[in-house]
Formats: C-alpha cells, structure tokens, sequence
C-alpha cells in the first residue's frame, strides 16, 4: 500500500484529497490528511465581519463535513517534514508517517510578532489584524465602539495573501463610517510599502482616483519599523512617523513554523516550487499548493481552485513515471469590495495585468472587469455559497486557465 | 559626452528593461544619475540582488536581502533612502516591485 500524505486541511488541501480520493487506485493508496484545527474558515468572509455585513458564524464549519470518506484524517500539528527520507513527524503521539507523495497545504499565517512593539499594550485594544477570525471578531467590537480620530490601515510587508482585502478594508470603512455619520470627524490612512495604492498601470488609470474621491490619505513606500503602543504611533524605518487612534494591520504573513524548523522554505517559509507545475524544486514527490507555495501570484482561495486540477494531473503522471505537463497560469479572480453595495472584478495571471472586459462570457458578462458596479458586488456575495459548495464537491464551472476573449488585452 | 547609459533601455520609471544588459559600470552610471555615490555596503546589497535575481528570477524583497546578509533593516534604508526595494532594483538593474492590481 503506497501513501499519499497531505498536510493542511484548508481550502488547497481539502480540494487536493477530494480529487486524488476520485483519481487513485484506493486498492492501491491511502489518503491521509493532517491539520491541527477541526475548523474550516471562509477567508474572504473575515473582510465582512468588522462592519457586521457578516456574522462570525457565517464563515465557519467543521473540516470533517469537507472531507471525502476513505481519507484518513489526523488532528495534529507537524512537528517535522524530512522529504530526504519521505518521513513526516507529527507533534501527537511522535507518530511518523512515511511517504510516497507529499503535498504541502499548509497555508499561511499572521505574524504580528515580526514587527517590533505591535504585540506591545496595544494589541487587540486599539491595534487589530483582520486577517484571522479572532482578529475580524474583535475588530467588529472595536469599530462599533469607534467615535471617529484617525483610523490607519498598514500593510507591514509583501506578499500577504489576498493583496486586495486592505483596499477593500479602507473603501468598506469610508462608506461605514458615513453611514455612522462619523464621516467627517475621521481621517482614512493607507500606508503601503508598494509605490501607489494601484501599482499595475491599467488599474491605476482606471481606479487610480478611487482614494481621492472618497478622501483617504495615500503613504506609499512606507514600510513598518515600529509600533509605539503608549503613544499611539506608528514609525517607518525612514523614520515617518504616523499617529493612530485605531491601527488595522496587516501583519507580515509567512508559512508555518514547521516549514521553518524543517528547514524546506524560503526566508517567508513557503515552499518553492516550479510556478508552471507546483512540483518542488528540490524534492520531485513534493507538492506545494495554495498559499504555502511561493509562486508569484495572489494568495486566494480563487487561486488554488484554479491549480488544483492541473496539480492533480501532474502529481499522476509523476507516479506513473512521465513528466508533469500541465502549467498553471497564474489566474486570479478576486472581486474588489468599492463601498456602497459596489464591487470591481479582476481577472489576470502571471502575464497580463487585470484588464477590462466582461466575465465569465466574453462580450455578455454579466460581471464588468475593471469597473465598478452593483453586480460585481452580488458576484462577491454569491462567491460563499460557491465555496462552501466547492468545498463539498460540487463542481465550479470556471475555466482553470485565463480566457483572453471579451478582454482588452 | 558619451556615457555608459546611452545604449541601455529604461521603461518610463527608470527601470532597465532588459535585466541581462547590467554590467557594474552602468550600476555606478545609474547610481550617480539618482545622486547616489556606491560604497562597498551598497554593493554588499547590489550583489546580493543581482545573485538573488540569477536564482529566482525576480527582485528580492527588502527581507530576502537582511536575512541573508549582514545589512539590517536600518542600515538599508539608510543605503537606499526612500525606498531601498525600488532604488536598489534600479540601480541593480532589475524590475520595480509590483502588487497583484
């Protein structure tokens, strides 16, 4: 009996052990999974919860209802991943599981602890993250009792998965705000370590006026040395200082520790892998999928749907000794939450930047890409029960790769 | 005056578009253009950039470079003043740093 071993029960690796429990040979392989939380979240639903457009409860479900039947699934943390011996330890009970494929999902974390003085007094007080549930949560409370003054949202470092969430965040809380009518008694700051709020050209001609039209304060190319949480400021290694009353931030994100004491990652601890095949560079029955993975595109859900297929092909055909053929693109698709009840839809991959033109049916739509509309938002809205399906094993009819069609490319 | 910059192609930002056509003279070139004399700590992170481009076939970010020389955070800003991602890919010849939109 030969083993096929995934590690992470997320959106990559339930998607990964739903497919190859339909491709293997099952008298042949045994699926075994691992994750350390019984909990599955709807990510892109942590955006919603601060303004109460979500409740908590909507973006959580138990991994188990996602998990095909004949996949042997492990409640553990991973102590050790040896793909030199094809051996994984897991923290529980020391058990070791010896391996013939490997695919590493094991995500992404948030690390506050990577920037000096933000885990300080003022953690979870007046600083919050919203890229983890406990952070949207609390957040919500924060931003219920919020009575205006300067409310700063920083990117720490790039990557950070889902690179669209902190544009959404401040847009989202322009219109809150106004809707609390404490508009006007609040400054909106974005301070970015890239060159502009729109760094691809096409977006910045089209969206580039989105932060003066609704008054946010642009700092670019700032980037984060320190958190004074006593006097409520924040300090750039070029020593730009920014006072805050509320601080959203969005903590350096990396993979998981594991990686990181396995000694298999990069400086972020995500695997590397060939960003064509997602087959590690180093190690030919390694795969890294979804966020832990270090290709060059944005770390979403809408992501690792699109590689999951092509990886499964290529992980068989590197069992049954061909090479792997298949290539991701590096398709994304995120919608952009505007404010009032309005979103912006992007498509694009590894070579061509978000574009205009219409999805998914090239000169129909119904979505408008590149453009701000009512319908794009209904799309973001319909894209939770898409994923909670998807997650069951209903089939998404999206096309893997980036359709050129209908575009202005 | 002729100098080692005519020959090279720049996109609208100052960016060399053909990475490969770098050599040290135009680094020094591009450097003094942006008011900037190299010493040997500029070069520890231009060197690193150029090896770290070769390997991976992008720009490194600012926490490739600390991590894997003796440059802290600081000191790199202090090299590269006001963004040392972007002015040190510029003066290494690489590509400027991009966000997904």
């Amino acid at each position: 009996m030969k083993t096929f071993l995934i590690l992470g029960a997320g959106t990559a690796g339930t998607l990964m052990a739903r497919t190859m429990a339909r491709k293997l040979d099952l008298r042949e392989w045994k699926i075994i999974i691992v994750d350390r939380d019984e909990k599955h979240y709807y990510q892109p639903g942590f955006l919603f919860i601060p303004f109460g457009m979500y409740k908590p409860s909507d973006v959580v479900k138990t991994k188990t209802s996602f998990l095909p039947r004949h996949v042997e699934v492990i409640w553990s943390d991973i102590e050790k991943i040896e793909p030199e011996e094809n051996r994984v330890t897991l923290t529980r009970g020391k058990q070791v599981i010896q391996y013939d494929e490997l695919v590493i999902a094991t995500g992404v974390e948030i690390r506050p602890d990577q920037t000096e003085g933000m885990l300080g007094a003022g953690w979870q007080k007046n600083i919050f993250d919203f890229y983890t549930y406990a952070g949207s949560v609390k957040l919500a409370e924060a931003l219920k009792r919020f009575e205006g003054g300067r409310l700063v949202v920083n990117i720490t470092e790039m990557p950070v998965k889902c690179p669209v969430a902190p544009l959404e965040f401040i847009f989202l809380a322009d219109w809150y705000l106004r809707k609390r009518g404490i508009r006007n008694k609040t400054e909106l700051i974005y301070s970015t370590p890239l060159p502009d709020a729109f760094t691809k050209p096409r977006a910045n001609a089209k969206l580039g006026d989105m932060f003066k039209l609704r008054g946010i304060t642009l700092e670019a190319e700032y980037a984060i040395g320190s958190v004074d949480a006593g006097k409520n400021i924040i300090s750039s290694y070029d020593g730009r200082e920014i006072p805050y009353d509320l601080l959203v931030s969005v903590p350096t994100n990396m993979g998981v520790e594991a990686i990181e004491r396995s000694g298999i990652g990069d400086d972020l601890n995500y695997i590397q892998v060939d960003k064509g095949t997602l087959q590690s560079k180093r190690w030919p029955n390694v795969w890294g999928v979804g966020d832990a993975n270090n290709i060059p595109a944005s770390k979403a859900g809408s992501v690792t749907h699109f590689q999951h297929e092509l990886v499964a092909a290529n992980i068989l055909a590197h069992i049954a000794g061909k090479t792997p053929e298949e290539i991701f693109d590096g398709h994304s698709l995120c919608y952009i939450e505007s404010g009032r009840g309005k979103a912006i839809l992007i498509d694009f991959n590894y070579d061509y930047e978000p574009v205009e033109g219409t999805y998914p049916i090239p000169g129909i739509g119904p979505f408008q890409l590149l453009k701000e509309t009512t319908i794009n938002h209904w799309g973001k809205l319909i894209f939770k029960p898409m994923y909670w399906g998807m997650m069951k094993g209903i089939n998404v009819p999206l096309p893997s790769k980036m359709s050129k069609a209908g575009k202005k490319l | 005056m002729s100098s080692v910059l005519d020959k090279v192609k720049f996109d609208s930002e100052g960016f060399m578009t053909d990475p490969k056509a770098w050599t040290k003279e135009i680094g020094e070139a591009i450097a003094a253009s942006e008011g900037m004399k190299l010493s040997a700590r500029h070069w520890v992170v231009i060197n690193f950039a150029r090896k770290y481009f070769e390997e991976n076939g992008e720009s490194p970010t600012p926490r490739n470079i600390t991590k894997n020389s003796d440059v802290t955070t600081k000191e790199l800003y202090e090299l590269f003043p006001g963004g040392p991602a972007k002015l040190a890919a510029k003066v290494s010849g690489l590509g400027k740093p991009h966000g997904c939109i």
